[in-house]
């Protein structure tokens, strides 16, 4: 590289780069001449030049000599030259970190600061705030204060600015000097409002009163700088959403009025606040979509850019609100930057009429290979949404996506592309074997382990059920001969699921599975010989239970339960029923795909939300022999969103109990709670046991305390119960500015919306992959059948919706969808209940007049199915 | 990324940097220390972006979820780096001002050449516009005055020659001083 660069330097004659070839060593080496007397102003800048440009390229310096070159500096303090000051200031602020005793240049800094020569003043104040800590601060404090209202603008701004950046260290101090910016705020100049409108924001984000106030002031006087302006934007908007403002509030009206400024800036910011507030109106959206509309034939790149990307968005939402633009869109495929075609047309594929697909992906087709990956997995978002919009067009959507699949792409790109056809294969079921087809022929040279064992999955699951299972066979087979260990397991527990499900295949995979037990791995070697003897008994029950439907423990769970085993041996064997069972995943919503960032973060691998409530929970000693946590409930809001007290509650069920977890947050910045409890009084034969109160309730920090409560023994069926709730606790008023409570309190206590337990808090959401093998494994021991009318109910979709959130049971084989245009349908519905016994519902339901069903419920014990047909009736 | 909820603040630009038509860095300075910490990171990002970039002048894109608005000149290039969620508007305020005081200030002669000659002045404007991420100056023209730097006319300037004339004669004192050891070894035999 750097010889290419000679030559090219030869060639050129003059040589390009003076620094190229830097040493640092020389370079401190002249550094020396900064302790000659008289100092040489030229010779000394250009050596600060080169020192600035080594850091700038990461040179690394260490402390010794850091500290020699800068305390060498200092001396050029001396000279009046203009630039060779300011060159230092710049030194300064690049060596603070790296250099020992910084603080040695805090009196020529103040000296600068305070002096007659306003061109120094401000980068003087920036260098002096970057070496100084909380308790120099005090010392300057006075100069501070003096620089934020200082007439000349450039010293204003600096001090505004620097103090901003000392806000995040010393709060308290800056806190202090609120008048003086609130005083920078009213100046003439644009940047100094701008930067007084940043500090004020910033001191007082946490007091949404005194923001609110601040606005308002700030809307009526009317502020020049646009870059103020979007500041206010950006604080009204998110006012609106923490307060859940209607739009009619005054905040709105200010945003709305911003799309009437004269500056482009201001307009843009403004539309996209509107675009990107919940709960958005059509009518509230169209004026901002109509300044978009503008912006997209600006000449301006940048400004086609911010609108076609805020009208992307717009489009996921309200694609009619978009249709208005469609024609200027169109001008926008052919532009030259291919981010704002991309962006234009994945708008229009979600804006247009299913016609114009064909067209758009043809288009989309000829420049896919120019965008970047960031891109493209927006392409591939957009035609995920437009395959459930528009179902018939699969075909084509599959096409596109399987060429896209063989083209090069970064791993990210690669599995947005098959989820994308797993998502179509799921939804339309006379897509698969094409689907299926496609992602056979990627996992032939795929090097994703990740997404390869993903397909493999699938392949177990849905292949056997295809008109062909055979042909699947040789491609699972490839894999166990040509790739690595993940993978090898994962085409092994596949191939099983053929064997299980097709008598016919049977003896072949047993054959091929006889081979896999031979392979060098362990898990490999493992998976096989269990799969080999499970397969050999030829018993439905055994297959369902141990190749179709897998372990439902949570993972964490399984292996905490077996260490806890381990510690203490007994003669008992290990009973899985003690296991807590994994929260089924939620299938995530498919209409809130996330707009064009990918996040750059690593995906953190959370523990569920019921493993940290578990680890709670049994760090509370009264709680700890209550066995493992079944199943925690979504909290449930007991009191109005903008009350004094806001309590919501997580029901958490055990195998004989129930806690009641109540999460409080105290909004009243004048007072303290303390021993907060909530009374509970049951309905039914429920026993309140025991409360656990939360100590101590500052303002604005959320607490938690909890009730313990015994299920009745004696009549298992009893499941649902109403509680009347009332918040109890010690009231003591305290200072709103301090938070110093009073000596003294007083009881006090608050009457809570009423709580309901049901019988969906006492099942667990299960997914069984494949239910009939479940179905038949449970057997009709336990089975009942009824028959109901729903009259209020005048859709197969209300009903299915109403049945799996009142039974709360995970609805399986996607039966959840109905189908359009049918009048009958059936639900299946898994899932354990409280104790650990599975129970499955089948429900056939016939649209007539209103809706009949017919329920057919089986289960290990007797009482759950009681419990279930009860509470359907 | 969820829209709305970007805190309001001055914070707007995660970064700028000026690359030469190889892609080398001239200069580049990172406001956020979350943003790629280490200046491995730092010139990994800035090959790929300049990679991404370079070949069409297309003066905004999205890369590495970062909006990134460029502008090109000669054998120079300038990028100004913001978040997903920042006004477009607001950076492209950013590189315009950042181009045209470099251009007023080297004479339009926004090149590599003029550029490195005159690398204190070009330090001082970045320096006068951005402030640790805030947007500390807009206007080139106010830029223009508070730097108040005068590019050099002649860019060999005499000290440039002088240094030349020092290093040629350290030079050649060591070829007279090396040669001188060899004669006086040759006699010693």
């Amino acid at each position: 590289m750097i010889k290419k660069f000679d030559k090219k330097d030869e060639e050129s004659g003059s040589g390009s780069n003076p620094f190229q070839h830097l040493e640092k060593s020389a370079v401190l080496q002249e550094a020396r001449i900064f302790n000659e007397t008289p100092i040489n102003p030229r010779r000394c800048l250009h050596i600060l030049t080169k020192i600035i440009y080594l850091l700038n390229q990461g040179e690394h310096f260490g402390t010794t000599e850091a500290t020699e070159a800068f305390f060498a500096m200092t001396r050029l303090f001396q000279s009046n030259d203009q630039t060779l000051r300011r060159m230092c200031y710049l030194t300064i602020k690049e060596m603070a970190n790296i250099s020992e005793d910084v603080i040695i240049v805090t009196s020529s800094l103040t000296k600068d600061m305070t002096g007659k020569e306003d061109v120094y003043r401000g980068p003087a104040i920036r260098a002096l705030c970057r070496i100084t800590d909380t308790t120099m601060l005090q010392a300057i404090e006075r100069y501070m204060k003096q620089a934020i209202v200082d007439k000349v603008p450039s010293v204003s701004s600096s001090a505004l600015v620097s103090s901003l950046h000392m806000v995040k260290m010393s709060f308290d101090v800056v806190k202090r000097w609120v008048n003086e910016a609130q005083e920078a705020a009213s100046s003439d100049n644009i940047m100094v409002q701008y930067h007084a409108l940043g500090l004020l924001y910033h001191l007082r984000k946490n007091d949404r009163l005194a923001v609110t106030k601040m606005l308002n002031k700030f809307t009526k006087s009317g502020l020049k700088s646009p870059f103020a302006y979007c500041m206010m934007i950006r604080i009204a908007s998110k006012l609106l959403e923490e307060t859940e403002g209607g739009h009619d509030s005054p905040l709105f009206d200010f945003i709305e009025s911003c799309l009437r400024n004269k500056h482009e800036m201001v307009v843009y910011e403004a539309a996209s606040a509107i675009v990107h507030m919940p709960n958005c109106t059509a009518r509230e959206l169209a004026p901002a979509v109509s300044v978009l509309q503008l912006f997209c034939s600006s000449p301006k790149a940048a400004l086609r850019y911010a609108a076609v990307r805020t009208l992307n968005k717009v489009a996921m939402k309200h694609p009619s609100a978009v249709t208005a633009c469609n024609l200027d869109l169109e001008n926008l495929i052919t532009d030259s930057n291919r981010s704002i075609a991309t962006l234009a047309i994945t708008t229009l594929l979600k804006t247009g009429s299913e016609s114009s697909v064909d067209r758009l992906m043809k288009q989309i087709s000829s420049f896919v290979s120019e965008i970047s990956d960031e891109f493209k997995v927006v392409v591939v978002q957009a035609i995920s949404a437009l395959c459930q919009k528009y179902p018939r067009k699969h075909s084509v959507m599959m096409n596109f996506l399987s060429n896209m699949l063989r083209d090069d792409g970064g791993f990210e790109y690669k599995r947005a592309i098959v989820d994308c056809i797993i998502s179509i294969i799921e939804e339309n079921p006379e897509s698969k074997e094409t689907g299926l087809a496609h992602l056979c022929e990627f996992i032939e040279d795929c090097e994703h382990t990740v997404l390869a064992t993903k397909i493999l999955h699938l392949l177990g699951k849905e292949g056997p059920r295809t008109p062909t299972p055979s042909k699947y066979i040789r491609f699972i087979f490839n894999r166990v001969v040509l790739e690595s260990e993940a993978v090898r397991a994962a085409a092994v527990s596949a191939l099983a699921k053929f064997g299980a499900q097709n008598d016919d295949l049977l003896p072949s995979v047993l054959v091929l599975m006889k081979r896999c037990m031979m392979d060098s791995d362990d898990e490999v070697r493992d998976r096989a010989t269990f799969y080999m003897n499970v397969l050999q008994q030829k018993q439905k029950a055994l297959n369902a239970a141990y190749i179709f439907n897998g372990l439902s423990v949570s993972v964490p769970g399984l292996e905490k339960s077996l260490h806890q085993y381990t510690l203490e041996p007994s003669e008992k064997p290990f009973d899985m029923k003690t296991v807590p069972l994994a929260t089924a995943p939620i299938t995530e919503q498919k209409t809130e795909i996330a707009p064009v960032a990918t996040s750059k973060l690593p995906e953190k691998l959370a523990p569920c939300r019921q493993d940290i409530y578990q680890e709670q929970l049994a760090a509370i000693p009264e709680f700890q022999a209550l066995g493992p946590l079944f199943k925690s409930s979504e909290p449930v809001q007991l009191t109005e969103a903008e009350t004094e007290y806001v309590v919501r509650c997580i029901k958490h069920a055990f195998t004989n109990h129930m806690i009641f977890q109540f999460d409080c947050t105290n909004t009243l910045n004048d007072q303290l709670l303390q021993r907060v409890l909530v009374q509970m009084e049951p309905s039914e034969a429920y026993e309140v046991l025991n409360y656990v109160p939360a100590p101590s309730l500052p303002y604005s920090q959320p607490g938690s305390c909890y009730s313990l409560v015994r299920l009745p023994e004696d009549d298992p069926t009893a499941v649902s119960c109403t509680f009347s709730c009332t918040m109890k606790y010690l009231v003591r008023d305290c200072d709103p500015n301090t938070g110093e409570p009073d000596d003294d309190g007083y009881d006090d206590e608050y009457v809570l919306e009423d709580l309901e337990v049901t019988v969906a808090d006492h099942i667990q959401k299960v997914l069984k992959p494949n239910f009939g093998a479940a179905w038949d494994e449970i057997g009709d021991d336990n089975e009942k059948e009824e028959t109901f009318a729903l009259a209020t109910v005048r859709t197969l979709d209300e009903a299915v919706n109403n049945i799996i959130s009142f039974l709360g049971m995970q609805p399986c084989e996607r039966s959840d969808k109905v189908p359009e245009n049918k009048n009958s349908h059936v639900l299946f519905l898994a899932g354990v209940f409280r104790g650990g016994h599975d129970v499955l519902v089948r429900a056939r339901l016939a649209l007539a007049d209103g809706v009949t069903m017919q329920v057919t419920v089986r289960s290990t014990d007797e009482n759950v199915v009681d419990v279930i047909l009860a509470s359907v009736g | 990324m969820d829209s709305a909820a970007v805190e309001p603040s001055l914070y707007t630009v995660k970064a700028v940097f000026i690359l030469d038509n190889d892609g080398n860095r001239l200069l580049s300075k990172y406001y956020d220390p979350e943003l790629y910490p280490s200046m491995k990171e730092q010139k990994n990002f800035e090959t790929n972006i300049f990679n991404k970039t370079h070949k069409a002048d297309n003066e905004i894109s999205f890369l590495e979820g970062m909006t990134i608005v460029y502008k090109s000149s000669i054998d120079l290039f300038f990028y100004v780096v913001g978040s997903a969620q920042e006004n477009e508007l607001m950076l492209m305020a950013v590189l315009n001002c950042l181009f045209e005081s470099l251009s007023q200030m080297l004479r339009k002669n926004v090149e590599k050449r003029t550029l490195l000659d005159n690398m204190d002045g070009v330090f001082l404007v970045v320096d006068e516009i951005i402030d640790g991420g805030v947007i500390l100056e807009s206007d080139p023209q106010q830029v223009i005055e508070k730097v108040n730097y005068r590019a050099d006319d002649n860019p060999l300037s005499e000290q440039s020659v002088a240094q030349h004339i020092t290093e040629k004669l350290a030079l050649t004192s060591n070829v007279l001083q090396s040669a001188k050891e060899q004669i006086k070894w040759s006699i010693l035999k």
